[in-house]
């Protein structure tokens, strides 16, 4: 399938379903920031059930704390969402109380993190941790609850399944907890499954069969799975919509064909070109000149202007808003974009 | 664990030898003729000379001490110089009175201690926080004697609510027992209740601030389970080592809490003991509690293993 083709698949996949989870405009302040900082700035997001959003980009860009926005699980008080809405099954979840939050949490929609070695409670056995969640949301037997977290550790292909439930996490390996992380954030069917870079912290050959994992039971179930990265290869493996975000904002998002074979950002495009690729190498590898500002130094206008080779004027004086361009969901928030307008212009 | 126990009692017996000699030896340094003591008014030379030769007080140290230790491991402590009451049976006479009134202020710190630490913990910074820091810290600072003696004048002497001295068996009378040991639970109690209070705070907020916390309210559990379930059993694993080693705390803390309530325990056989050159005593005492003190070393390492399944052997 060409890119148009798909683009064209992947519009009518979207028209034709509400989507599962919709941030729009979502603004996050920590207490500990001058006033007017934002961590996340009018971040806007959604994906459709069963589809797979990958929020992209560098460490510190606000992606965790988006993902932790929408569980409702920001660390109080020091961190307070500002603007913005979630709408998570047509309902709006900023204006939930915390008992009904907490009714959704672990049973509609889940989470899982990134260090699988902490994550897990050291006190308690695997079996009672996935019984625990079964139990709260769906009020059966603990003995109810027992066979489920049985049948989800089968499900996540832990093997010896009945003897692993009664282990604690110290005696399992880095994938098995992530696998048991797995089971526990799926035990109850939810609609959406939230991933925080749930690969990071493993061997490369544990990454692929984790990614793997997560790919086959959400074709499985149906859950829709917001995969928050730093990896471009993952992207590149199970992304259907992909969001890159950069300092707070989200500065391009699209269908994952678009995203790669026709990136528009400047960022987006840096941080392509500095993703390591196979085979023979040529030359250094390209890396994007600066660093990413700490949030202290949020500008109001372009936060990428610093580091990009196309600015202008009015990037350093106005915020560049997250425009369509073009056919389907592409859209990028940059002046200058599309690309071939500014070809051959670099400073 | 069987294996991890045995360990621990081979490693408490050298310990235990070290104490013993440690505490024959100390009586040894201390200036006073026992026999003198043990005379009373007599002075003839002659039954000075014959007592002497009695408790074998002119051999070399070292006979001595293995003469004394022999009897002590058959569970004999030798008479009192001044009584000549059988040491053991004294110590099997006053330990449960100081025991009984031991676990009651540990019930008491531990009942106040561990609540009042979980509740700061989960509302740091806020009022509630530092009325209870202050409070453990008020805690802290009163000397128990005095707090005994201001207790009796308003409780007993002023309000005439409870009984200002007197021990009472739990055994024989529980209700007649809890009203003796109120005042002197909670005076012996409360110094221990503030530090309890302050490890189990501490251990919280570092608990609360884990990944698996957060973790658990991603299931959904609602704030109580994630507080008492997933944090607090974390939290207690260095509260509970912590809360055995007070016992050392707990037994010089009896001492002056028998006198202040005049309690017959252990703390006034020990504090007679002294007065009175009574060595025999004061060896007896303070090698049962130094074995005590070894014995909840043990425990506190047992509690530990049991709190913490890290430190379980792989099945």
């Amino acid at each position: 399938m060409g890119v148009v083709e798909r683009q064209v698949a992947d519009r009518r996949d979207v028209s034709a379903t509400v989507p599962v989870l919709d941030v729009s405009d979502l603004a996050i302040r920590f207490a500990a920031h001058p006033p007017g900082i934002h961590v996340a700035d009018g971040v806007s997001l959604s994906v459709g059930p069963g589809k797979t959003l990958c929020v992209v980009g560098e460490s510190g860009c606000g992606k965790s704390i988006v993902s932790l926005a929408v569980m409702g699980l920001l660390p109080k008080p020091a961190a307070t969402v500002t603007a913005g809405a979630v709408r998570f099954e047509g309902r709006d979840l900023l204006a939930l109380s915390e008992h009904a939050l907490a009714d959704l949490r672990g049973d509609r929609m889940a989470m899982i993190f990134q260090e699988p070695m902490t994550a897990l409670n050291p006190a308690f056995t695997i079996g009672d941790q996935i019984a625990e969640s079964v139990v709260r949301h769906r009020n059966c037997s603990q003995a109810q609850g027992r066979a489920r977290a049985r049948d989800m550790l089968e499900r996540v292909r832990i093997p010896a399944a009945a003897t692993r439930l009664d282990a604690y996490p110290h005696e399992m390996s880095g994938g098995m907890r992530q696998r048991a992380m797995i089971a526990m954030a799926l035990a109850n069917d939810p609609t959406l499954l939230i991933a925080d870079e749930p690969t990071t912290a493993l061997d490369v050959t544990i990454q692929a069969q984790i990614l793997a994992l997560i790919r086959q039971l959400q074709t499985e179930s149906g859950t829709a799975v917001v995969l928050v990265t730093h990896d471009l290869g993952v992207v590149a493996e199970v992304a259907d919509e992909v969001a890159v975000m950069y300092a707070g904002r989200v500065v391009e998002r699209g269908p994952v064909a678009d995203i790669f074979d026709d990136p528009q950002h400047p960022y987006t495009i840096g941080l392509l070109g500095s993703m390591p690729g196979l085979g023979k190498r040529l030359g250094r590898l390209a890396a994007i000149p600066g660093s990413v500002p700490p949030p202290e130094a949020f500008s109001s206008a372009c936060r990428f202007a610093s580091r990009c080779p196309f600015v202008t004027a009015r990037c350093t004086s106005e915020r560049p808003p997250l425009r369509a361009l073009g056919v389907g969901n592409h859209r990028v928030a940059c002046f200058e974009a599309p690309v071939e307008t500014i070809s051959g212009r670099v400073r | 664990m069987l294996e991890m126990i045995a360990r621990r009692l081979l490693i408490a017996l050298p310990t235990l030898i070290l104490v013993s000699i440690f505490v024959f030896g100390l009586q040894k340094l201390l200036p006073g003729d026992p026999v003198l003591v043990i005379a009373g008014e007599e002075r003839d030379p002659q039954v000075l000379a014959y007592l002497r030769e009695l408790y074998r007080f002119d051999d070399p140290i070292p006979l001595q001490y293995w003469a004394w230790i022999k009897q002590v491991v058959q569970g004999n402590f030798g008479a009192s110089l001044r009584t000549g009451a059988s040491v053991s049976a004294l110590i099997v006479q006053k330990l449960p009175v100081t025991l009984q009134l031991a676990a009651f202020a540990m019930i008491f710190a531990l009942g106040i201690g561990i609540p009042l630490g979980v509740f700061a913990a989960t509302r740091k910074g806020t009022w509630v926080d530092s009325a209870v820091s202050t409070m453990a810290l008020s805690g802290l600072s009163i000397p128990n004697f005095w707090l005994g003696i201001i207790l009796i004048l308003i409780v007993s002497v002023n309000f005439r609510l409870l009984p200002a001295s007197g021990f009472v068996s739990l055994w024989e009378d529980p209700w007649r027992a809890l009203q003796t040991m109120i005042m002197p639970a909670f005076v012996l109690g409360n110094a221990l209740a503030a530090t309890i209070m302050r490890h189990t705070r501490s251990s919280m907020l570092e608990v609360l601030s884990q990944d698996y916390v957060r973790t658990a309210r991603a299931k959904g559990l609602f704030e109580p389970a994630v507080v008492w379930k997933h944090a607090f059993r974390n939290a207690l694993i260095p509260v509970v080592s912590i809360a055995t080693l007070l016992f050392g705390e707990l037994m010089a803390g009896a001492v002056l809490t028998e006198q202040i309530f005049s309690i017959p325990g252990f703390g006034k056989l020990i504090v007679d003991g002294v007065f009175n050159r009574d060595y025999s005593v004061v060896q007896g005492v303070v090698l049962c509690v130094a074995v005590g003190f070894i014995a909840m070393n043990l425990l506190a390492d047992i509690l530990y293993v049991i709190v913490n399944p890290r430190l379980r052997g792989t099945r």
